[in-house]
């Protein structure tokens, strides 16, 4: 019991640091939505039940776009994919656990927790698992929503001429950059975004959907072809 | 968007969302991610938040508007330059932002 205690608080003081970078990210969701047109229960409602700030910026920029719903889900999903690589390399830690907790444990994956619970429990036998990423989750859930909440109240009483919305694109500069980790990503990110753009005027936002498996295809494609060649490198 | 539009999208992202994080935990827990699956996933993030970002700062009023009159334009590359300097949430969205009020003010 002792243990558990020990290892949820280890938890919690490990992801302190991060909650600040949490904290202006779901205030600028909270706005934006609210922002876009969204009323102000059922943008609590995205964040409480998406739980996933970057799914749910580029749902608003959509939105607001006017994009079609379905292709507003398959974006905001294809935003989320990532999370299906978090859930495979975390999944050997709560194997014991029962259903319910694997519920909840999935429901609570976020970018933060599952970064500093994997780092934590590769180097450290001794910690619960279960408790250790309670203990990290839980607080990005709270400031989440707590700050999600204050962003909703703020940008109601901002009028929409203010034009708010532009800090969604804003936004996904700063994790753009953080995304391109190699010439491949870099490439993935003009294809996709010069993808989109060509196709803007195309039906049904088809120019949305092509860019963004262009764009993917294109990243692949790069890291295949640079593969063997840095191989080679590694045998002279 | 009307709302029960709204309410469709929050359904289904919600659920969507939940289910890809359920599902190595749950269904597979006991198999590793293909590895051409990971290397194909590793670009997901760049190509689709850029697919987002470009349109939404090139096209004004649905026309393509890449000129110096296009304060979206203006701010979106300077918010970019910003961001890979200083990698900063803050500072990126901040000046972003107030340069695009300056333009818009001035312009």
């Amino acid at each position: 019991m002792h243990e558990n205690r020990r290892s949820f608080r280890e938890g919690a003081k490990d992801i302190a640091p991060i909650l600040l970078g949490v904290m202006p990210f779901a205030m600028i969701s909270g706005i934006t939505a609210v922002n876009v047109g969204i009323s102000q229960p059922m943008a609590m409602a995205m964040s409480v039940f998406i739980f996933a700030g970057a799914s749910q910026l580029a749902a608003y920029q959509l939105i607001a776009a006017g994009a079609l719903p379905l292709v507003v889900i398959y974006t905001a999903l294809v935003v989320n994919l990532r999370f299906v690589v978090y859930s495979a390399s975390i999944a050997p830690y709560f194997q014991s656990l029962s259903t319910p907790w694997k519920w909840l444990y999935a429901y609570m994956l976020t970018d933060q927790g599952y970064a500093i619970s994997l780092i934590r429990f590769r180097e450290d036998e001794t910690v619960s698992r279960a408790w250790y990423y309670l203990g990290a989750s839980l607080p990005v859930w709270l400031v989440w929503q707590v700050f999600s909440a204050a962003g909703i109240f703020v940008g109601s009483a901002v009028p929409a001429h203010w034009g708010l919305d532009f800090a969604i694109p804003l936004t996904f500069m700063a994790v753009l950059v953080r995304s391109l980790e190699n010439r491949a990503a870099v490439i993935a990110a003009v294809v996709g975004g010069v993808g989109a753009a060509a196709g803007y005027h195309l039906p049904l936002n088809l120019g949305l959907v092509l860019g963004v498996a262009a764009g993917i295809l294109a990243g692949f494609a790069v890291d295949v072809a640079s593969r063997p060649r840095r191989a080679r490198k590694g045998e002279r | 968007m009307d709302a029960t539009a709204i309410l469709w999208i929050t359904v289904a992202t919600a659920i969507g969302t939940f289910l890809l994080r359920l599902s190595f935990i749950q269904v597979f827990a006991n198999r590793e991610v293909p590895p051409i699956l990971e290397q194909i996933l590793r670009y997901v993030p760049s190509a689709a938040v850029s697919a987002i970002i470009v349109p939404a700062i090139v096209f004004t009023e649905e026309t393509l508007d890449v000129s110096l009159g296009n304060e979206r334009l203006i701010a979106g590359l300077l918010a970019l330059v910003i961001a890979v300097r200083t990698r900063s949430f803050p500072l990126t969205v901040g000046i972003g932002m107030a340069t695009f009020w300056l333009l818009r003010a001035v312009m």
